[in-house]
């Protein structure tokens, strides 16, 4: 048993802090009002080998490992939720790529991923009325000898509009039902038939871009398709297992920020003669955040050394996410209780932290559906 | 990063596994209704090492760490939550302090027949008036001669009724609040003490607590742990040792009720179908699950800051905070999972309950932990 972070996982958290406070942390209330891409920010973390932190060294990854990866995420995150969205999805991509991808699609996408040449990679799972239900997938691959014909549509795919190589899941065998009629495919840009949709207006974490996709005949090779045929569901949880870490670090990331931010405000800021920390009122506040954030930190690394010893970590990864997520909610409630009035404008940056922090318990799985990944797996054992 | 127990730590959890469920749990609701004190089965912790955990083999202990300290005290406490607190009583707030702040002499005396279990130890600092805010401490202890004579009384004194010696906080210098406290070891078998008839409590009734009477109660001068005036760091270091043992016995309590919730779950029928298929149910579990879990991860942290000589008064205080709250909710949703049946003492979910109510109050309530925790995110 060893509870802190090695020298190395260490190591690339203090690089993710440095950047995060030196230049993502300045910029992130201007991004967040003008819903800005922050590309710049995106290619920053390229060089330094945060967009593909668990993806072996060959194809241009850091191969830090997933302990590494979640402590970086935590990091960016503190700064600003969206940027650690944006790099969140493209590791997961990457590392979906590195486990499923052929030795082509490999060494096509994964060194353009890595080094922030493609700007995101993107996740097309869901739909306008399907999510975790891949049952309800309705959009179809056909086969066309050689080929696959792509047709439906994709909602609230996170850097959709600017990924370099997106992950599309479609139904490939009309006749089979649930998830094994389902396979993964890489779409690029710029693909004939495939565009871009609407730009969500969202609530939060407004400078990571949420677009529809629409795919109207699209012709794929069958070179584009990830993993087997019928193996897109076990693609799709096996990604979104190790997606659940990084949501979970970046609630966790999110908290500090919260607890930091109110932390500092109630050592300043004085009522009835004293600074407001000095009363219970707050300071007990303050205390049941920090001891949330360090529980949540603790069942997010657990989950990423998990998943990094090789053992099974779906149950896990959920735990992390639900517990993670639902205490950020409360966490950043707090913060803005703290700052009171200042709290509910945007000239303090409690109130952006609670706007990004509501999607955490949203996307990646709901709450609803984490839940149901625990609950399942404790029935299932003696 | 490394979660992994180690295959000691490993083999000191299935030890105590194996003994919760064959002496502990078939007992528990007996020792809980008669409000009676586990003889035997303390006696056969002691004989597994369980009484001195930490305490060095030469010393009369088991020699492991406070990860193994904490997962023995889960799962003793999963078997009974009352004989978890006479044993965290005894090595987290007699042998720990008597054998950091023990001279050779006082060891031989008083650590080695306490670790091994032979004899049972007690830690006395709240008052009637007084807990955690020691300085108000009114017992005394005047220097005569060779001798301390201490005058006063102390309450809540959990292993009490039983103890062999006792740690006891009194005041030395009234001057110096706080920093004029000092400790002292006290055989009950000294002339001047007495103690009331145990307390009648709403859980844990495996385990006795009492008020002690100190009347002129005289020891001789080398029976004082540390230096005079050394009172308050023994006390508020040895909690943060001690705040490791209620988290675990907490988590212990939470997993039982938590497990019996489960597995009534699976069988109960309504509506056609076990009330685990209902999601109401189900998600009630996982929350109790995942809070468990969280809970655990924070008493490890605890524990194993402890084992690297690290100051860990804020993450004892996380533990034993989360831990505690946890534990009362999660055996609350096992009482609203069983219905009824959680209602009536023919099941132990009510216990489990009732066991996990002084967890959020001894060793510092919640409130005191929060103090702690917020002096600690303040001070950064």
């Amino acid at each position: 048993m060893t509870l802190e972070p090695t020298e190395a996982q260490a190591a690339v958290a203090a690089t993710a802090r440095a950047f995060a406070r030196e230049r993502i942390a300045p910029a992130a209330a201007a991004n967040d009002r003008a819903g800005v891409f922050p590309a710049e920010l995106i290619r920053g973390l390229g060089e330094l080998g945060l967009l593909a932190v668990n993806v072996p060294a060959e194809f241009g990854g850091s191969e830090a490992g997933a302990v590494a990866g979640a402590l970086s995420m935590m990091e960016l995150a503190a700064a600003d939720a969206s940027v650690a969205v944006i790099a969140g999805v493209t590791n997961m991509v990457a590392e979906t790529i590195a486990s499923y991808g052929s030795p082509e699609q490999k060494a096509r996408h994964l060194p353009r991923l890595a080094s922030g040449e493609h700007l995101a990679g993107a996740f097309g799972l869901s739909e306008a009325g399907a999510g975790s239900d891949t049952s309800a997938l309705t959009t179809r691959a056909t086969r066309r000898g050689e080929r696959w014909v792509l047709d439906g549509a994709k909602q609230w795919i996170t850097s959709g509009d600017v990924a370099g190589v997106l992950v599309v899941w479609a139904r490939t065998d009309p006749a089979l039902a649930g998830g094994k009629a389902v396979t993964a495919f890489l779409v690029e840009p710029g693909m004939a038939g495939f565009t871009v949709g609407r730009h969500e207006e969202k609530l939060g974490q407004r400078a990571s871009s949420t677009v529809s996709l629409n795919f109207d005949g699209v012709e794929l090779p069958d070179e584009a398709r990830l993993g087997a045929i019928g193996q897109g569901l076990a693609v799709a949880l096996a990604a979104l297992d190790g997606g659940r870490i990084g949501i979970a670090a970046q609630a966790t990331g999110t908290m500090r920020a919260a607890i930091d931010a109110a932390a500092g405000y109630a050592k300043e800021r004085r009522t009835f003669g004293k600074p407001i920390a000095e009363h219970q009122a707050i300071s007990f506040m303050l205390a049941d955040m920090a001891t949330a954030h360090a529980a949540a930190r603790l069942l997010t690394l657990r989950a990423a050394a998990a998943k990094e010893a090789g053992q099974p970590f779906g149950q896990v990864a959920a735990m992390a996410k639900l517990f993670a997520s639902e205490a950020s909610q409360r966490v950043v409630d707090r913060a803005v209780q703290i700052f009171g009035g200042y709290g509910y404008t945007e000239e303090y940056p409690v109130a952006k932290l609670f706007r990004d922090a509501r999607v955490q318990t949203i996307y990646e799985g709901t709450s609803e559906i984490q839940r149901l990944v625990i609950a399942r797996r404790l029935l299932r054992d003696p | 990063m490394d979660f992994q127990l180690t295959d000691e730590q490993r083999q000191v959890r299935d030890m105590c596994r194996d003994f919760a469920a064959k002496e502990l749990a078939p007992n528990a609701r007996k020792w809980d209704e008669h409000h009676e004190f586990p003889r035997e089965a303390v006696k056969k912790l002691g004989e597994l090492g369980l009484m001195g955990i930490a305490v060095p083999a030469e010393l009369g202990g088991a020699g492991m760490d406070n990860v193994s300290y904490a997962l023995a005290m889960e799962e003793i406490s999963r078997g009974c939550g009352g004989t978890g607190v006479i044993m965290s009583v005894n090595n987290s707030l007699y042998c720990d302090p008597v054998m950091k702040y023990g001279t050779d002499e006082q060891k031989k005396q008083f650590l080695a027949p306490f670790a091994s279990g032979e004899k049972l130890g007690a830690y006395a600092l709240t008052e009637p008036q007084s807990g955690s805010d020691a300085a108000e401490t009114k017992t005394v202890a005047v220097a005569r001669g060779d001798e301390y004579v201490l005058d006063g009384s102390k309450n809540f004194i959990t292993n009490g009724p039983q103890a062999d010696c006792i740690l006891v906080f009194a005041m030395t210098d009234k001057a110096k609040r706080h920093k004029g406290i000092s400790a002292f070891l006290v055989p009950t078998d000294t002339a001047g003490f007495s103690r009331s008839k145990p307390d009648d409590k709403v859980g844990i009734r495996a385990s006795g607590s009492c008020a002690l009477f100190f009347e002129g109660c005289a020891i001789p001068k080398r029976y004082r742990l540390g230096a005079e005036g050394d009172g308050f760091k023994i006390a508020m270091g040895t909690l943060d040792g001690g705040r490791i043992g209620i988290a675990s016995q907490a988590l212990g309590i939470a997993r039982a009720g938590y497990e019996l919730a489960l597995a009534y779950a699976k069988e109960r029928k309504a509506f056609g179908q076990p009330i685990s298929q209902f999601q109401a149910i189900q998600f009630m579990l996982a929350d109790m699950a995942t809070e468990l879990d969280a809970a655990r991860l924070l008493v490890w942290r605890a524990a194993w800051m402890k084992d690297q000589g690290v100051r860990h008064s804020t993450e004892s205080a996380m533990a034993k905070l989360y831990a505690s709250e946890m534990c009362e909710r999660v055996t609350s949703k096992g009482i609203q999972i069983h219905g009824g049946y959680g209602y009536v003492k023919e099941y132990d979910a009510e216990r489990h309950w009732r066991d996990s109510r002084i967890t959020e109050i001894y060793e510092g309530t919640s409130e005191i932990q929060r103090l702690v925790i917020a002096a600690g995110v303040l001070k950064d």
